[in-house]
């Protein structure tokens, strides 16, 4: 918690039905799942609480259905939540008037959808621009800025092409470029990704990153692929039938899943890229030397050859150079083949395993 | 076999039995029915004392309206003159810019061959060279056989209307997607506005507006309107709904939101309401005619009345002509995608169509001032194939007319007064009872309570004879039309060559108003039902052949495929597994010849049939609106009645069948 608080989002609520908010009432704001499916609701958003870091990539990820997509349109109030308080920047969101509303979307909040969502009817540097003609920019002036924007996303020479002229993974660069012109604050993507071939996928997560590390967004990013939240998460929220079931690191989410469906959502990641050194080594403060040992931040994956060619475990160091743990090739060999122990964290709720 | 046959031969189960009770009952109803006939005569025909006199009480109502009724400040009638006066100022620009040119400052009209270069370099702009050709061509065909003067009337008719109505319809529609109400009000009354025939529009603009150009417009404009409204409703339907959640997060207001993002998204179905407003305004600009609209269809009226049936022809290809130019050109431009440019291209360059438009009008202007024949092409280097059609009509009235007149009377006796005499002597009660039997069958109570009433309307108000006559017109027409339109269309499905043939007949057929098909059947027929019929059954063919043709090849090739499989035969495969499955497709389609059927037998009138077009008719000559109107309803309730019991069966079919 040591960065400030973009979104904050408390017992938010977005339940389909007739008249929801009489049923929220009437059910003390905790409706069980029979309450819900006898009276034939819905709960795309089911009492979700969390916060989003300034410049953190938080990534919510779930099935489709579960309400991620729900969750992210009620962040910028695309969809209306039943109950609940969103507050952006300490502004209470749902308290925002329309015209609040367009001013925020306008200079704070920008946003990248799954089909692109592109206007058909107007040029790439048009549809780039288009956020600044409403709000009335020059068109010298717009114009010159989706240039830039349409550089650094590495479509320049197409800038008079329409969106059926280019391949998906270009028209998702235009969505980008166009959500990047108002320089907005928050960064809000619905599966970028998902609708693009793997190869193009990958090109396009690097860029993200790319643009990431330029531009430090802070950013809520929905996706229901595991291996690109692993990819590009600082945190990752798993979602099921519309609850936030955990939010934490993916380290901690491989190590430590909250329940059964987290961890078998998680169990083909690649686990030797996400933990590290700190959490497999076995805790032998003091007692070993320093001589020949690997950083705490290490992930195993950068560490495991080293590791497997020596015959004694590893020293493991702390931020200060010091000894905290040894790490043996058991352990390793465990993390990034597998074995019996990654069974039992699957069976285990939430234990940490003992390596 | 297929899984199909199984799942319909396990559906058929509970329905025999409940089949055999609605056989049972039908036959009560047939049975009592012929029964009470003799001894309740009122069974029968409903006495005069007891019809319910709507006709009448509308009637005064736009009396009443026309000729008395004051709205405090000014009167009724003030009002309509105010809006007739309003609308006359746009057709006289357009009327002096096409044919009759400005005398009080000197301005001669467009020359034709402005206006052909001009609808060329349309065509080319929008479509490229064959396009070019086609428009250019037509209208090249206007001028060349001496009906441009009448063209250019009906042509600025539609240029003022089509603005006007489509704007209207983008109007009401936007209103319809944000206002469930409004909605709901408004698509009920556009179901009843299209089921009205052109002719009932005619009757109360008449008495509320007078004759001539202005009213005929205002008809048009109504009568047009109506797709352009649907088109926009179902347009902004289906923007994607992330493309609007883009614009929002663009930081739209709605109103930016409006015209920025979903207009232009909703672009080409938009196009196609404008394209279907452009054909009905000049289908009813034709129509129109008779309230004294000048234009192609008053000459063409002129010529049929004074039976100069070779220019009456000249003038119907005409119209036609228009039809192709204006359906080609709007179609071409709603398909149309927005064209690349440089960077940094040149003006004129960007914009070299709009540039030599420019030219063009500069130059054949000044050309036209030094050879007045590019403006008006003299009536003698005009062509005329009138006396070749007058001619060959000669010689089937001397050489052929015996035989045709045969076939004509022999099909009279045989088959048509026959039917006639069946339909005009079952009671009322026997149609109502069966109509209500199968909307309960088909559709439960509200169905079968709907369908009477619409039956029942018909009764009280007295319309039941000619109804009876419009059913039995349209009963045959649309049975000849299925037995030729289906076959045509299960062979154009199986052979791509016959498909690419017949399906271009059939939209060149679409574009034709329904005002022409009378001109070829009078030639053959003289007048009478015989000829009604046939002109009934070459308009309305052509979606009894499209909706086979679309059945047909609907029906999924992984179906085929298993029957091929299992071994049957081509034939087998036609009746035991396509034909099954493209029935509700088909049957929506003889649905439609049905609609089509009763718009034109209403226009047969104009050739001595007895029905309720006759009524309305009628009702034009006498300026009786309540008659004309009620008329109109009748025949729109047989229509609704159709398409309610047709649809019904045919939803219920295809969820059977796992289509729907």
């Amino acid at each position: 918690m040591e960065r400030p608080v973009k979104i904050a989002c408390h017992n938010l609520w977005k339940i389909f039905g007739p008249k929801p908010t009489e049923f929220l009432a009437r059910h003390d704001r905790a409706p069980s799942a029979a309450d819900l499916t006898a009276g034939g609701y819905i709960a795309a958003v089911h009492d979700v609480s969390f916060e989003v870091f300034t410049g953190e990539i938080l990534i919510i990820m779930g099935l489709s259905g579960s309400g991620k997509s729900t969750l992210v349109r009620c962040l910028s109030r695309l969809i209306e939540p039943t109950e609940g308080q969103i507050l952006f920047e300490g502004q209470d969101l749902l308290q925002a008037s329309e015209t609040d509303l367009i001013e925020l979307r306008r200079h704070k909040m920008g946003m990248v959808f799954q089909h692109f969502g592109l206007l058909p009817h107007r040029t790439v540097l048009d549809n780039v621009a288009f956020p600044l003609e409403v709000q009335g920019i020059s068109r010298p002036r717009r114009e010159e800025r989706a240039r830039e924007m349409v550089r650094l996303v590495g479509l320049d020479g197409r800038e008079e092409y329409y969106p059926r002229e280019l391949s998906g993974g270009q028209q998702q660069r235009v969505g980008i470029a166009r959500s990047l012109a108002v320089e907005p604050e928050v960064w809000f993507l619905d599966e970028p990704f998902s609708a693009l071939d793997p190869l193009i996928r990958r090109e396009m997560q690097d860029e993200f990153l790319r643009l990431q590390r330029l531009l430090k967004k802070t950013i809520v990013f929905i996706t229901h692929d595991f291996a690109e939240a692993t990819r590009l998460a600082d945190r990752i929220g798993i979602m099921k039938d519309g609850a936030l079931i955990q939010l934490c690191s993916p380290e901690e989410m491989i190590t430590r899943p909250a329940d059964a469906y987290v961890a078998e959502f998680t169990k083909d990641a690649p686990r030797a890229k996400l933990i590290s050194a700190r959490t497999a080594m076995t805790p032998a403060g003091g007692l070993v030397s320093a001589e020949g040992g690997v950083p705490a931040s290490a992930k195993v994956e950068e560490i495991a050859a080293y590791v497997l060619g020596r015959a004694e475990p590893v020293p493991v160091l702390g931020d200060a150079g010091e000894p905290i743990g040894v790490l043996g090739r058991d352990a390793v060999v465990e993390i990034v083949f597998g074995g019996p122990r990654s069974l039992e964290s699957e069976k285990g709720r939430g234990e940490r395993p003992t390596l | 076999m297929t899984a199909v046959p199984i799942v319909a031969r396990r559906v058929r189960i509970p329905r025999q039995s409940a089949g055999r009770n609605a056989l049972l009952l039908a036959l009560a109803i047939v049975g009592s029915g012929v029964l009470l006939r003799d001894l309740l005569p009122w069974t029968f025909r409903l006495p005069d004392a007891w019809v319910v006199p709507v006709a009448d009480w509308i009637t005064a109502l736009f009396n009443w309206l026309g000729y008395s009724a004051d709205l405090g400040l000014f009167t009724f009638r003030d009002l309509t003159r105010g809006i007739a006066w309003l609308l006359a100022w746009p057709l006289s620009w357009a009327d002096g810019i096409l044919y009759s040119g400005f005398p009080a400052i000197g301005l001669p009209q467009l020359p034709w061959i402005v206006l052909v270069l001009l609808i060329t370099i349309l065509g080319h702009a929008i479509a490229g060279w064959r396009l070019a050709l086609l428009a250019g061509g037509c209208v090249s065909y206007l001028t060349l056989f001496g009906v441009w003067r009448g063209s250019m009337q009906t042509l600025s008719i539609i240029v003022i209307t089509v603005p006007l109505a489509a704007a209207t319809g983008l109007a009401l529609g936007i209103l319809a997607t944000r206002n469930r109400r409004a909605e709901a009000v408004l698509t009920g009354m556009f179901d009843l506005m299209q089921s009205i025939p052109h002719f009932a529009y005619l009757v109360p603009v008449v008495v509320l507006f007078g004759f001539g150009d202005v009213p005929a417009m205002i008809a048009t404009g109504i009568f047009a309107m109506p797709p352009m409204a649907r088109c926009t409703i179902l347009g902004l339907r289906t923007v994607p709904s992330e493309v609007i959640e883009s614009g929002r997060m663009s930081g739209c207001t709605p109103r930016q939101l409006l015209w920025k993002v979903q207009l232009p998204a909703a672009r080409s179905t938009l196009m196609v309401g404008v394209n279907q407003v452009i054909m009905q305004t000049l289908a009813m600009a034709v129509i129109a005619s008779l309230i004294g609209a000048s234009g192609l269809g008053f000459d063409l009226l002129y010529s049929l009345q004074s039976l100069k049936l070779g220019q009456a022809l000249e003038q119907g290809v005409a119209i036609v002509v228009m039809a192709i130019v204006l359906d080609r050109l709007s179609q071409a431009y709603a398909r149309k995608q927005p064209v690349r440019h440089r960077h940094g291209e040149a003006i004129w360059h960007r914009h070299a169509h709009a540039a030599l438009a420019v030219a063009v009008l500069v130059v054949g202007y000044l050309l036209s001032a030094w050879a007045p024949a590019l403006r008006i092409l003299p009536s003698g280097w005009a062509i005329t194939t009138a006396p070749f059609w007058d001619a060959i009509v000669e010689w089937i009235s001397l050489n052929l007319y015996g035989y045709l007149g045969l076939i004509r009377d022999g099909l009279l006796v045989n088959v048509l007064i026959p039917v006639r005499n069946l339909f005009l002597g079952t009671p009322w009660t026997i149609f109502v009872g069966l109509v209500a039997l199968l909307g309960y069958r088909l559709g439960g109570w509200r169905l079968s309570l709907l369908v009477a009433a619409l039956i029942g309307f018909i009764v009280i108000t007295g319309f039941w004879t000619p109804a009876m006559i419009t059913v039995y017109l349209v009963s045959i027409a649309v049975v000849i039309c299925t037995g030729i339109g289906v076959p045509l269309g299960i062979w154009a499905a199986r052979k791509p060559k016959v498909a690419s043939v017949v399906l271009t007949i059939c939209d060149t057929m679409q574009t034709f108003p329904s005002f022409i098909y009378l001109i070829p059947v009078v030639m053959l027929f003289k007048v009478g039902d015989v000829a009604a019929i046939t002109a009934i059954i070459a308009y309305a063919m052509v979606p009894a052949i499209r909706y086979s043709y679309l059945g047909l090849r609907r029906v999924p090739t992984t179906i085929v495929e298993s029957a091929v499989a299992s071994g049957c035969t081509r034939r087998q495969i036609l009746w035991k597994v396509e034909l099954p499955l493209a029935l509700p497709e088909i049957m929506l389609g003889v649905n439609q010849t049905i609609m089509m059927g009763l718009f034109m037998v209403t226009i047969t009138a104009l050739i001595g049939t007895r029905d309720l077009g006759q009524e309305i008719n009628k009702a034009l000559t006498d300026a009786d609106t309540g008659r004309g109107l009620v008329a109109g309803l009748c025949i729109a309730f047989i229509g609704i009645t159709a398409d309610r019991l047709i649809g019904a069966w045919s939803l219920r079919r295809k969820r059977q069948l796992g289509l729907a």
